[in-house]
């Protein structure tokens, strides 16, 4: 009925405008211009640039991906030397971003829960230790911050003959971090394989675990268990194959230590100046995550015998985390982007190998920058999603 | 990330500016009152400001000879500080009018960034600098060693060549500006300074304590250094190789800035058309035909300009050797002015 009454007013009209006025075809209509309108922006953009470019005597395409680079890197986490080409020393700066984005992302994530959990703390001094941090760490730059690892705190550091050194294997000096490399000689497969096993196992036991104490409500060590099946089993495994895996010891020769594993002094003070930066917003997500929990939650888990750490643990936490994911995203991406700043101490990631020293070699600097800008978004993107993904599965717990 | 921006911001600017159609150099410049100079962020002798920012250098003369030749005032200069990174990116978005920058010229520069080399106002190469505790004497010592070297240069380049040929490994830590790598081969993160050799010497002074360490004698490479223009304006283009040649040319006929005004008398032909008082002069470049008089009156002659800055009246010391004139036993030759 009430159908009819709407459209008999229209019925005068002609059927053309009735159509115009139909919300659902505007909505369509100014969606499609609005698309048109950017396609068409983008297309002027696009034609005039290499206009201009090919008018200005300035190379353009991606030609230069493949020709050979003739610069060497200072670390590279896949074979890289100057005979390799421009398109690799993207690769080796892509992965040294992702290197210290990881790293930087479980520092920081580690250090920002224990400190935002010691801010709640009842014990005064641990509280207020945490909040000075927080303020400290948030409120410098973290471009300053990262000087200041570099600068004031590594560079000071001994020269390589004088080390200071860990039983003669480990080494510090201000050329970097020195320890030994394992060498996985042949029967080393053993090992990998009782590793294999140990997880395995693990996984088992926990489900096993969980099962049982849903049945019957009694609680299994599956912590300590899992510890000592993922040290036992490869060790056992290494004596018996006839212990095949050494160590390649760090030796000072000539200028430098060689062999074994060198962290460099530049990916340290980038770590530190991220991590503990993005640690103290992070800090203060967790601290805003846990207040957010209403306090009979802590009261009813008290009641019902959980001791402190054990309602931290099943009861806070868990619900906390809804109201720090979001927001957690947000620090992960800043600090993946905030990596770029590594140029200012010469770690060799991507805005300074790819978009410092390739740009300059080829001086295509359209290309370079348009790839680059890909790889923040395509990562920030990637995070994204996957706290998207980690929140939508940690929301389902609610109740 | 500031830097970043910048140059991203220069990248943008190149595709922003499409469609406007190019006023030649020449107009901007006389239209702004100043020349737009691309400089180094600091390199004694070549291109630094002093504590009142006033900028000096063998560099800064070019500049300063091209202001005194389109605006007859060789102070009308904005200096820009660039980065090795930056630099040709604020010459091609027009940022910058032109870039002496101690730049090497080099075929993939010349040919493919649209921009051209004027010519060379300092022959160069590329050598080392290590501390003394070290006892190296020779480059062919350095297997194994840290280096600090400056991004986007042919430093880099040269460097990498130089090892494979020796089959020596090395280990390059890569810096934004000179500042950086001189404190870097300060605090010993790195073994050695590698750079254009002359620009060694500069650094050299910037050092706490300048003795501690030694030029080594190796050159590895070629750096004929000069100043750059954009590609596309012949005018421009002619203005900054003319303004150049004329402080050589001034130098082969004697003139100077100590004589200049009593050689506008000079009967000799040569002195004559240089200084614009007979032949060709700047009109056909759409400049004052006196030009040759205003850089040499106000700049000096090259000798004078060597001299004051990285010679014998600086703290830098260089010999002219292949900078000498041709009929000196150097290399420097320039086309006859006519
Ligand atoms: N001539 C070489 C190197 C030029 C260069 O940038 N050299 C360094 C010397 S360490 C420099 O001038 N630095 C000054 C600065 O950082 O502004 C080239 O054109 O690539």
């Amino acid at each position: 009925m009430s159908e009819n009454i709407a459209s008999a007013p229209a019925a005068g009209r002609s059927s053309s405008t009735r159509f115009l006025y139909d919300p659902k075809v505007r909505s369509i209509v100014f969606q499609l211009l609005f698309i048109g309108l950017l396609f068409f922006l983008v297309s002027t953009i696009v034609t005039n640039t290499t206009n201009n470019l090919e008018q200005r005597g300035i190379t353009t395409g991606f030609d230069f991906l493949s020709q050979e680079a003739g610069f060497g890197i200072l670390q590279s986490l896949v074979e890289y030397d100057e005979t390799h080409t421009f398109g690799k020393t993207f690769i080796v700066g892509l992965l040294n971003t992702i290197l210290v984005s990881v790293l930087g992302i479980v520092l920081s994530t580690v250090v920002g829960f224990l400190v935002g959990v010691g801010r709640l703390s009842r014990n005064w001094l641990i509280s207020r230790l945490c909040g000075v941090y927080i303020e400290i760490f948030r409120n410098i730059p973290v471009l300053l911050q990262i000087l200041f690892w570099y600068i004031a705190v590594l560079r000071v550091l001994p020269s390589p003959r004088q080390s200071l050194s860990l039983g003669e294997s480990v080494f510090l000096n201000l050329r970097g971090l020195y320890f030994p490399a394992p060498i996985f000689e042949e029967g080393s497969g053993v090992i990998f394989a009782a590793l294999g096993v140990a997880v395995a196992l693990i996984i088992g036991l926990s489900y096993w675990a969980k099962r049982r104490q849903v049945m019957t409500g009694q609680t299994f060590p599956v912590f300590n268990a899992s510890l000592a099946l993922i040290v036992l089993l490869p060790a056992v495994a290494w004596f018996v194959a006839g212990q095949p895996v050494s160590l390649e010891m760090p030796e000072l020769k000539g200028f430098n230590f060689r062999g074994g594993i060198t962290v460099i002094p530049e990916l340290i003070a980038l770590l530190l100046g991220l991590s503990f930066y993005t640690a103290a917003y992070i800090a203060e997500n967790v601290r805003a995550g846990i207040d957010a929990i209403n306090k009979g939650q802590q009261e009813a888990s008290g009641a019902l015998g959980l001791s402190e750490s054990k309602t931290m643990r099943l009861v806070i936490i868990p619900q906390a985390m809804r109201v720090v994911i979001p927001p957690l995203s947000t620090n992960y991406m800043n600090l993946i982007k905030n990596s770029s700043l590594a140029t200012a101490i010469g770690y060799p990631e991507l805005v300074n190998v790819f978009m410092g020293t390739t740009l300059n070699q080829t001086g295509q600097a359209i290309e370079i920058i348009a790839m680059t800008m890909a790889v923040y978004l395509t990562m920030n993107i990637i995070v994204s999603l996957f706290m998207n993904w980690f929140n939508n599965r940690m929301a389902l717990v609610e109740r | 990330m500031k830097k970043a921006l910048k140059l991203t911001g220069a990248a943008l600017a190149l595709t922003a500016l499409s469609g406007l159609s190019q006023a030649s150099t020449l107009d901007t410049v006389k239209e702004r009152g100043y020349l737009s100079c691309g400089v180094s962020t600091g390199l004694p002798g070549f291109s630094s400001p002093d504590d009142k920012g006033n900028w000096s250098g063998l560099d800064v003369d070019v500049c300063r000879a091209m202001a005194a030749a389109t605006l007859g005032d060789a102070s009308k200069v904005k200096y820009t500080p660039l980065t090795a990174k930056e630099r040709f990116t604020a010459l091609q978005s027009g940022e910058i009018d032109v870039l002496p920058r101690n730049t090497t010229w080099t075929l993939t520069r010349d040919t493919s960034l649209g921009m051209n080399f004027v010519g060379v106002n300092y022959y160069d190469g590329q050598g080392f600098m290590v501390s003394k505790k070290l006892g190296v004497t020779s480059a062919k010592e350095l297997d194994g060693a840290t280096v600090c070297i400056q991004a986007g240069t042919t430093t880099e380049l040269n460097m990498a060549d130089y090892f494979r040929e020796h089959n020596m490994k090395y280990q390059p830590i890569v810096f934004d500006t000179s500042a950086q790598s001189v404190q870097g081969f300060e605090s010993g993160r790195c073994d050695m300074l590698t750079s254009d050799q002359s620009q060694l010497y500069g650094l050299r002074t910037k050092l706490a304590n300048p003795n501690d360490a030694i030029v080594l004698p190796e050159i590895i490479s070629k750096e004929p250094l000069g100043p750059v223009v954009r590609q596309g304006d012949d005018q421009w283009f002619n203005i900054a190789k003319w303004s150049l040649y004329a402080m050589v040319a001034a130098e082969e006929l004697g003139v100077s800035s100590a004589n200049v005004d009593a050689m506008m008398k000079s009967e000799n032909p040569g002195i004559s058309r240089l200084l614009g008082n007979s032949g060709p002069g700047g009109k056909a470049m759409g400049i004052s035909d006196d030009f040759a008089y205003q850089i040499v009156k106000q700049v000096g002659n090259y000798s004078e300009s060597f001299e004051r800055n990285v010679g014998k009246d600086s703290p830098l010391l260089i010999q002219r050797g292949l900078n000498a004139l041709w009929k000196d036993g150097g290399i420097m030759y320039v086309p006859p002015f006519r």
